[in-house]
């Protein structure tokens, strides 16, 4: 099996700037005009997304297509708003996304120092399970999660798609390879002999040693939940969606407007790229991170 | 403090095991049932019924199908891309951080949002791509209802998503090479080319392995995609079933035309696919290390 990598922090001028600066040549011409191009192809679906949302519905049918923004923007946004309830949405995904982050952040960490740091019976058969489950497909858990949530009268609720989200395999094994490397064992001995309590040893020493990836693993976990689709999708419904499941719903001809649409698509994107604007560095920096190692 | 370990792995393996393990294994259960969503509560053994059903179904053969030419365009051209993009980010750049963000916000994008857009994008009457295409005297495709026309803007929607992602990954790879290497293959003589070809490629094998794996996963699993490719009747994976993927003909089955039995088994027919990949990728890395 395959394993991802967690690196700790660079020091000073670090790994990066040792291995990589021989090797590291300038950019010519040629470079920056193939990576606009890349970066054209990036952008320009989510810039026309905004000036397909400004347009009309008769205009986006009509040839060629719009290239410029129009006037009907503020008008769109508040009809998507309205008309596929992207308010509720919007606070829905912000509950289930912000709860599964902060669960899985959490869990990951204790589980992950545990993987990392102590010893205990079984602990190498439980890692090789959890790695080994990482490539489970959720196809796999919601005719079961659907049997159940019908039988407790569930359907329809934020905590059904809560619940099954709020560890991934993926989130232990992350925090863990990060602790091999980014916590010393004497610490904890050392605070372990001044005779400090697990609970105490965890909050002073191992959290604030974990914190950079933490932060990563929670930007990494929110765009992981705000994004995902089928389980949600089948446990929610119009009445009470995520902001997926409300983009479904724009998309199987709930609403027929396109610019509509379009707008829904834009203000779904919204939080996310915003968060990109923000975090993107960190963001960068933590999908890097998860260096490759065979 | 003999306890602790197992007090600290125990909220993890507690919901882990809860939502993720246990329904797998209710899900093997189940799809040796009948199950229909209009009677819950009847569930009447079955046998392999429902596996017998599927293996004569030309609708489940249509969608491997599917899902094995989906996932083939849409992974090699997306990794080929990467490979290229992470040796462009390489170089000593200007705003290196800024280039770096810029490809990575179509990941940013949800599966929805993305697939809104583009379905937009090939439209039949004044979709941009159709129009481009005109532009250079291309005769308009039908995306919607093709079945390589379909089949590849599907694919273009996960290309789209992907590629920076897996860029950042190869180039992560690239800079914890060796920069002796190079300097060692300089001496000898190679070219640029032939640095990326026989140093580059080479020390990347590992990664390109991973996410060749990685994007295995997420083709067969592929479902928002072509769900909303799809429009209203998205579960069926256009008029002809052009692009009805596994993930798709599983949720069709089950909660379409609601029979989870069935469902079930599908999503087992695509673990045990995954099953086979994953024995596949294990034989190839041993051989990796092997020959090292």
């Amino acid at each position: 099996m395959t394993t991802t990598e967690l690196t700790p922090p660079r020091k000073g001028g670090g790994r990066r700037g040792r291995m990589g600066a021989g090797r590291q040549l300038h950019a010519g011409p040629v470079t920056y005009v193939v990576l606009t191009v890349f970066a054209l192809v990036s952008l320009a679906p989510l810039v026309w997304t905004a000036i397909a949302a400004s347009r009309t519905n008769h205009r986006l049918a009509e040839t060629p297509p719009p290239l410029w923004f129009g006037g009907n923007l503020f008008k769109n946004l508040e009809a998507a708003w309205e008309q596929a309830g992207l308010g509720t949405a919007m606070l829905n995904s912000v509950i289930v996304a912000g709860t599964i982050t902060v669960s899985t952040v959490l869990f990951s960490t204790l589980a992950g120092f545990a993987f990392a740091k102590l010893r205990f019976r079984f602990s190498g058969l439980l890692l090789l399970l959890t790695i080994g489950t990482m490539m489970i497909p959720p196809q796999l858990a919601v005719v079961p999660l659907y049997l159940w949530m019908s039988d407790l009268g569930w359907s329809n609720q934020l905590h059904t798609v809560i619940l099954p989200s709020l560890v991934t395999a993926f989130g232990t094994f992350f925090m863990r390879q990060y602790l091999v490397q980014a916590l010393p064992t004497e610490l904890i001995e050392a605070a372990r002999v001044d005779g400090a309590s697990s609970l105490r040893i965890v909050w002073h020493v191992v959290f604030p040693a974990a914190r950079p990836a933490m932060a990563v693993l929670g930007l990494l976990t929110f765009v992981f939940a705000w994004n995902d689709f089928l389980w949600p999708i089948i446990a929610l419904n119009q009445q009470n969606p995520t902001v997926q499941v409300a983009l479904n719903s724009l998309g199987t001809g709930y609403v027929p407007d396109q610019a509509v649409i379009m707008a829904g698509a834009l203000l779904g994107t919204l939080p996310l790229l915003v968060a990109f604007l923000l975090f993107g560095k960190q963001i960068v920096g933590g999908i890097m991170q998860g260096a490759i190692k065979g | 403090m003999k306890a602790s370990p197992y007090a600290f792995v125990a909220p993890f393996f507690l919901l882990f095991g809860a939502f993720s393990l246990v329904p797998l294994l209710y899900t093997a259960w189940y799809s040796l049932h009948n199950v229909q969503l209009s009677a819950l509560d009847h569930k009447t053994w079955a046998g392999l019924d429902n596996y017998e059903n599927l293996l004569s179904s030309d609708f489940f053969w249509n969608a491997l199908k599917n899902t094995l030419t989906i996932g083939i365009i849409s992974t090699v051209p997306q990794l080929l891309a990467a490979l290229a993009l992470a040796h462009l980010l390489n170089y000593k750049l200007r705003g290196s951080t800024a280039w770096r963000v810029v490809m990575l916000t179509p990941y940013a994008t949800s599966v929805a949002a993305a697939t809104l857009v583009f379905t937009l994008l090939y439209s039949w009457d004044g979709g941009m791509v159709n129009w481009i295409l005109d532009f250079f005297g291309v005769d308009p495709v039908n995306w919607r209802e093709s079945d390589w026309g379909s089949q590849f803007a599907v694919s273009s929607i996960v290309i789209w998503r992907w590629t920076g992602y897996n860029a950042l990954i190869y180039l992560a790879a690239m800079q914890a090479i060796p920069a002796d290497l190079y300097e060692s293959a300089a001496l000898d003589g190679a070219n640029r080319w032939q640095q990326f070809r026989h140093v580059t490629v080479p020390q990347l094998r590992p990664t390109i392995l991973f996410t060749v794996v990685v994007s295995t996963i997420g083709a067969t699993q592929l479902f928002g995609e072509p769900l909303l490719f799809g429009g209203v009747s998205g579960s069926k994976g256009g008029s002809e079933h052009q692009y009805q993927t596994l993930g798709l003909y599983m949720y069709d089955q089950g909660w379409i035309i609601g029979n989870l039995g069935k469902a079930s088994a599908i999503a087992w027919s695509m673990f045990l696919i995954l099953l086979i990949v994953a024995a596949v990728n294990l034989l190839l890395t041993r051989r990796l290390r092997k020959s090292q």
